[in-house]
């Protein structure tokens, strides 16, 4: 590669994050780490203060989704490369801390055996050959990361290799989640089949479902969302990201200064893949359930829905998303259900045809426009 | 064995509407007339109904078999009173009430009901075997065709029980074909006899009936055979069977897969000229297919109210209407949508992923959200039978020919017509076109909707053949743009190739290694053929080249 020998001399590398910025990041790390456990477990639950058990349950799992849309923004926005499939990295993420979490039952299940309860009712004398380290929580974290990325990386390395671009890759990302999908679904493959895992009842050999626990894994979600951010800035700013946006706006340009694009676009996709599964792992314990319907297309796309009505190329936008669709999500299902669909396609239309840069976009374009009356 | 597959079938029985009951009654009288021809010096006596109706259930079976040793007419029609709940009895004295009119099944005299006259409680073993009873008897039906069927079910399900009744079947039996299925009826049941030279001819006769059932029998005998020359004479059969099933298994899946091909080939034709020349990503397009299977719901219920005599023509009126319904929505979203969005294909894949959430939700609002019923007329039920275990139902049959219909159509309109002639040019070079004085904007229209009409009529085949609700379209929208890849953007060939390749493939492995595995197979070739062939099997031509 060129970069190495160029006697080019660089722009210094932007700072990580303004004063400004600084200051919001650290105001998220606080309500996440103080704020909301005071709120939640010491506030009395009387109190106009109180944040119910409900609540933080959706803010966590919302965080979840808030990762796994930074990570479509990785790869869509900042290297124009739209996947269909981190439904699927999110889910197996998932599986494998749930298989964890199975293992933790121990013989409280229904039948009382070692085994999972669906190999019980399935007849099952012993555990599959790929459920042997799944009592470990070492190999577990281990595998949340390995797991998503050497897919992702098998994946995308034939993929990327010979070139699919475009709605090609975005079709066969479709293909490979709605395979899996069908796959898990199977009850011989030993992922319990339609009803997935649930039933969960200790993590770490601590009780679930206590407040505690459940406090525990809303702050680690939380740092994981604000870390996942501070990494993907950072790596956007770096030059690597500066190559991936080269590559999305102008791959063939890229290529000929002598760049192969094709290391590029892998790292950023198992990074981006990686992520997904981190946030799936950590979506499993709060949601208390895992199951294939996790992998449908249909999820996929809403991924990059949060992403594109937040605003693309934005970082923070994938984030509001998350939350602004999210959140009328279970405002609406729960006000007027039948309405949600109509709701979240009229999203996908209006922000297409007219919010092409998303809130975050709308909101500095009116922000500029204040500026520059205030300069008249 | 028998009495356990019977019993499970009763809910059905007790369900059955009026209108079939009336049917069963009809065939039993004419059962009853039949009988009377054939033997006389046998009646049902008032002991025998009351074996028949009072005491435990095994008394009574015993009884029932008794009574199925030398059946009569009036045997036959108490019987059916029994399954129709019609039988009461009081103290000893056993009545049939028909619309509150009792008469006595001996004498067949009107006589009256007593207040204190209960009803005979049939449970679901005592039901199981009056059922099997009253199929038996239709061996002695005058209608040939009920007698084959009547032989048949004992094929399948050989009850020695039945024998005495077979045996008085066939010697009475004229007709030869149905003579020959009730000799082979007679023979699965001595299969299993003590003797061991009847089991020998009982083989060596099955060997005539080359059907999965009869495979099955012979393999059941095989395995508890002890005498040598039977069993010889046992694979014999069984080798003479598998030839002749095994060819019927060929065509079978090769036919299920051309099925499927057509399949597919509908679903995806419309996707061609979309996505294909249009590059549009048009992820909505199973939700314009259902849009086509709910206009022909409409227009059957429509032929339903108000020209029921003319049921049978409906699907005449539905192709049009489904074309029509989805070409309609597709003009609409053209203008309204997708029209801002030519040359960014990942805009408009989300836009009209937005687009089918709302056409989905829209037709739950209005049709609810359970699956809604289509029948299929008249001319479409049935197939041919071409093999022992080959048989192929005319709706399949018609779905085939409809897909090839539509293809010529579509490559017709495409390539021998004004409008055709456009919309190529329009794709292959957009300016040029404008300036020879060609409105590019109403072109994109209506080949848009061209597009979505062709996915309209694929959702009026579908509807034949499956089940039409709001998530019909999602079902189908991964395998139709699998298609359209596999087989190279806007090539119509390439369509064609691809979508009966997949279907061949589909289901030749699903013999190997069932269902899902053979779709997931599917998918990764398609995945590791891309990676081959980015291009499909022919290369892109059109306004999507550099997307």
């Amino acid at each position: 590669m060129t970069h190495t020998t160029s006697t080019l001399q660089l722009p210094e590398a932007p700072a990580l994050l303004g004063t400004k910025g600084w200051i919001l990041f650290l105001a998220a790390f606080i309500t996440v780490c103080a704020v909301v456990p005071v709120l939640n477990l010491w506030v009395p639950a009387d109190s106009v203060f109180h944040m119910s058990d409900y609540a933080v349950a959706l803010v966590g799992k919302v965080m979840c989704y808030a990762i796994c849309a930074l990570a479509i923004d990785l790869i869509w926005g900042y290297t124009g490369i739209l996947s269909l499939g981190h439904g699927l990295f999110f889910a197996l993420g998932g599986y494998v801390m749930g298989m964890y979490l199975m293992r933790q039952i121990g013989t409280d299940g229904n039948y009382k055996s070692n085994l999972p309860d669906f190999m019980v009712f399935l007849d099952w004398k012993t555990l599959p050959w790929h459920w042997t380290f799944s009592d470990s929580f070492l190999a577990t974290l281990l595998m949340i990361v390995l797991v998503p990325g050497v897919l992702a990386f098998v994946f995308g390395y034939f993929a990327f290799r010979s070139r699919i671009k475009g709605v090609y890759f975005s079709i066969i990302t479709q293909a490979m989640t709605f395979a899996a999908m069908l796959l898990f679904f199977r009850n011989e493959t030993g992922f319990g089949g339609n009803n997935g895992f649930t039933d969960f009842k200790r993590i770490l050999d601590l009780p679930i479902a206590t407040p505690a626990m459940r406090m525990t894994l809303f702050v680690l979600t939380g740092w994981a969302l604000l870390m996942s951010y501070l990494f993907a800035r950072w790596l956007v700013q770096s030059k690597f990201g500066r190559v991936l946006q080269a590559i999305r706006d102008a791959e063939s340009r890229v290529m000929f200064s002598g760049y192969s694009p094709l290391p590029y676009k892998l790292t950023i996709w198992v990074i981006s893949a990686v992520m997904c599964g981190i946030a799936g792992a950590l979506y499993v314990p709060q949601v208390g359930i895992i199951n294939p319907s996790e992998m449908s297309p249909a999820n996929s796309i809403e991924m990059a829905v949060w992403a594109a009505v937040g605003g693309r190329a934005s970082l923070i936008g994938p984030i509001v998303g998350a939350f602004l669709v999210n959140g009328m999500k279970s405002w609406l299902t729960v006000t007027a259900p039948e309405f949600w669909l109509y709701f979240l396609g009229a999203l996908f239309i209006g922000v297409t045809l007219y919010m092409p840069q998303g809130v975050v976009g709308l909101m500095q374009k009116l922000s500029a426009k204040t500026k520059a009356e205030e300069r008249v | 064995m028998t009495c356990f597959s019977i019993s499970t079938r009763m809910p059905k029985l007790q369900q059955r509407s009026a209108a079939c009951r009336d049917f069963v009654v009809r065939v039993t009288c004419g059962l009853a007339i039949a009988l009377l021809g054939q033997s006389s010096a046998l009646a049902l006596t008032a002991e025998q109904t009351r074996a028949l109706t009072l005491g435990d259930t095994d008394a009574r079976v015993t009884a029932l078999q008794k009574a199925l040793a030398s059946p009569d007419a009036p045997t036959a029609a108490f019987l059916q009173a029994m399954a129709d709940d019609a039988v009461k009895v009081n103290g000893t004295q056993v009545l049939v009430v028909r619309d509150g009119k009792a008469t006595d099944p001996v004498s067949g005299d009107a006589t009256t009901l007593p207040d204190t006259a209960e009803d005979v409680i049939n449970n679901n073993r005592m039901r199981g075997e009056i059922d099997a009873a009253l199929s038996a008897l239709q061996l002695l039906s005058p209608d040939a065709a009920l007698r084959v069927q009547a032989a048949k079910s004992v094929l399948k399900e050989p009850d020695p029980t039945k024998l005495a009744m077979l045996e008085k079947a066939v010697a009475s039996e004229t007709n030869e074909g149905v003579k020959k299925q009730m000799l082979l009826a007679r023979a699965a049941i001595l299969l299993n006899s003590n003797d061991a030279d009847e089991r020998f001819a009982s083989a060596k006769t099955l060997a005539d009936s080359q059907t999965p059932d009869t495979q099955l029998l012979l393999n059941q005998r095989l395995s508890q055979e002890e005498d040598k020359k039977v069993r010889a004479q046992l694979q014999t059969s069984l080798l003479t069977i598998q030839a002749a099933l095994s060819w019927g298994e060929k065509l079978g899946a090769l036919f299920t897969g051309i099925s499927l091909g057509s399949i597919l080939l509908l679903v995806a034709l419309g996707l061609a000229i979309t996505y294909g020349l249009m590059g549009v990503i048009n992820m909505a397009h199973g939700e314009l297919m259902m849009i086509g299977a709910y206009a022909t719901y409409v227009v059957q219920g429509l032929f339903r109210q108000y020209l029921p005599g003319m049921f049978d023509a409906y699907l005449l009126v539905a192709v049009p209407a489904s074309f029509l319904a989805a070409a309609l929505v597709g003009a609409v979203l053209e203008r309204l949508v997708l029209r801002h969005l030519y040359g960014r294909p990942l805009e408009t894949l989300l836009a009209t992923w937005g687009i089918s959430l709302v056409l989905m939700q829209g037709v739950r609002s209005i049709f609810g959200a359970q699956n809604v019923g289509v029948e299929n007329p008249s001319w479409m039920s049935g197939g041919v039978q071409l093999l022992a275990n080959l048989s192929l139902p005319y709706n399949r049959l018609i779905i085939i020919g409809f897909a090839v219909f539509v293809l010529v159509g579509m490559t017709l309109l495409i390539s021998k017509t004004r409008l055709g002639l456009f919309v190529r040019g329009v794709t292959q070079n957009r300016p040029m076109a404008s300036a020879l004085g060609v409105n590019t904007a109403r072109i994109d229209t209506y080949a848009f909707s061209l597009g979505c009409g062709i996915a309209g009529l694929a959702g009026c085949a579908l509807s034949q053949i499956g089940n039409v609700g709001p998530d019909l379209g999602q079902n189908y929208i991964v395998d139709a743009f699998m298609v359209v890849v596999l087989g190279g953007v806007g090539q119509l060939a390439g369509t064609v190739y691809a979508a009966m390749g997949l279907g061949l493939m589909n289901k030749l492995l699903e013999g190997v290694a069932g269902a899902v595995l053979a779709k997931i197979a599917v998918l990764v070739f398609i995945i590791v053929f891309i990676q081959k062939r980015p291009q499909g099997i022919f290369a892109m031509k059109g306004r999507s080249a550099e997307a």
